[in-house]
């Protein structure tokens, strides 16, 4: 039981460290595209922001945010930034679901997986209409 | 206006959001879809977009810290996370067809509800026998103190639920956090003590902010122009707010703060009701 409760607090730790480390990395991702961003665009007037159009798909679709990178495209490393940020709650659920089940508690490895369905049928079958 | 300009004030903007977001509890999120709307004349939905990745960045960045005290109910957050994230992509679905103003006049509603939830008496409720259903799906838990370890037991699981998907979809709808349901549902219906409760919401927050983050980044409402000054800025702002609530009082702070937001969201309501978005 004792080693049952340690390994809980390591995976709590570890928890910790990768919400940690998901935020900075993403800030430091969108902190290089945003001076990247300002150092060519920045003199250039503000977009015009209050219509909403939509946006390319080099920041809608994590194809085209990659492609965008690759080819360094200021725009797209902020989104990759942006995108490293959401994915670190989804990471977390992912850690949760593994803790759970290291502990063999059944109901909740199945409850978290309905948590961890749920977004992941947001991201792939697109409600976007 | 020049990119830089904007940027900058964007930066300072976010900065002073994620401040009184943290300084109220209410979260980065709900202060910034006034500040990009009405400061900057933004489309409301570029504003829902960078709230929600606000709240994402807030909630994760004080969950670090969190987690590692052993607060958070882990496996109640992880139950209502059920509830949220449905109701999250109920929220994020219904908002395409809704109209903007309508949006607005909502967001004004939940903004002096939840101000009005932050100069609220927290004080933990006892006397009460814990219900079946929450010793079945395990919520109860216990928690460190200075005085050892509080065990406690929680009741009204399936009211808390369903406030909980409501939460989920205002979260949806509007990109926020709605952190102050979410404690709603854990203090007054289900009874979880007051410690708990923040921290498994703020947990939460980001969880829900996510399950919506997904469709509105493909929805193309998500600007990464927006987006980088807010995520540095409301960062930087919860960190410094996190920093002054651990040395000084912040009572008269918090009740300008929820004063000032209550004024915020008549005006949200206002321009909504004139269709100004």
């Amino acid at each position: 039981m004792k080693k049952l409760l340690s390994e809980d607090k390591d995976i709590q730790q570890f928890i910790g460290n990768l919400l940690r480390v998901g935020v900075l990395s993403a800030s430091a991702i969108a902190l290089i595209g945003g001076i990247l961003y300002l150092s060519i665009h920045g003199l250039e007037t503000r977009p015009d922001y209050h219509q909403f159009h939509n946006e390319p798909v080099a920041y809608t679709h994590l194809t085209g945010i990659l492609n965008g990178v690759l080819s360094g495209n200021a725009g797209s490393i902020m989104q990759l930034g942006v995108v490293v940020l959401i994915l670190t709650p989804i990471m977390r659920v992912a850690c949760s679901l593994f803790s759970f089940a290291v502990e063999k508690d059944k109901m909740y490895v199945i409850i978290t997986s309905i948590v961890l369905c749920i977004i992941l049928f947001s991201m792939f079958c697109g409600i976007k209409i | 206006m020049s990119i830089l300009t904007f940027t900058l004030i964007l930066l300072v903007g976010a900065y002073l959001a994620g401040l009184a977001g943290s300084l109220t509890g209410l979260g980065g999120g709900v202060v910034i879809i006034p500040l990009l709307t009405l400061g900057f004349h933004i489309d409301i939905r570029y504003a829902i977009g960078a709230a929600l990745v606000a709240s994402i960045a807030t909630s994760s960045g004080s969950a670090s810290a969190y987690v590692k005290e052993g607060i958070t109910n882990i496996r109640l957050g992880m139950f209502l996370e059920i509830a949220t994230t449905i109701g999250a992509v109920i929220g994020a679905s219904i908002a395409i067809l809704m109209p903007t103003n309508i949006i607005a006049i909502i967001f004004g509603c939940v903004l002096i509800f939840s101000a009005a939830m932050t100069l609220r008496k927290k004080h933990d409720q006892e006397g009460f026998t814990g219900s079946k259903a929450a010793e079945t799906f395990k919520l109860n838990g216990s928690y460190p103190t200075n005085e050892g370890i509080v065990h406690y037991k929680l009741t009204n699981v399936f009211k808390g639920f369903s406030i909980m998907s409501l939460a989920g979809v205002l979260s949806g709808l509007l990109g926020i956090g709605s952190g102050a349901l979410k404690v709603l549902a854990m203090d007054t219906a289900m009874k979880t003590p007051f410690k708990v409760s923040t921290t498994t919401s703020n947990f939460m927050i980001g969880v829900t902010a996510a399950a919506s983050a997904v469709v509105y980044l493909q929805r193309g409402y998500i600007d990464p122009g927006i987006a980088f000054p807010v995520i540095i800025g409301v960062l930087c702002g919860a960190f410094t707010g996190t920093k002054l609530l651990r040395k000084m009082d912040v009572k008269l702070l918090r009740l300008i703060f929820s004063i000032a937001i209550t004024f915020v969201a008549i005006n949200m309501m206002y321009n909504g009701f004139n269709h100004k978005f």
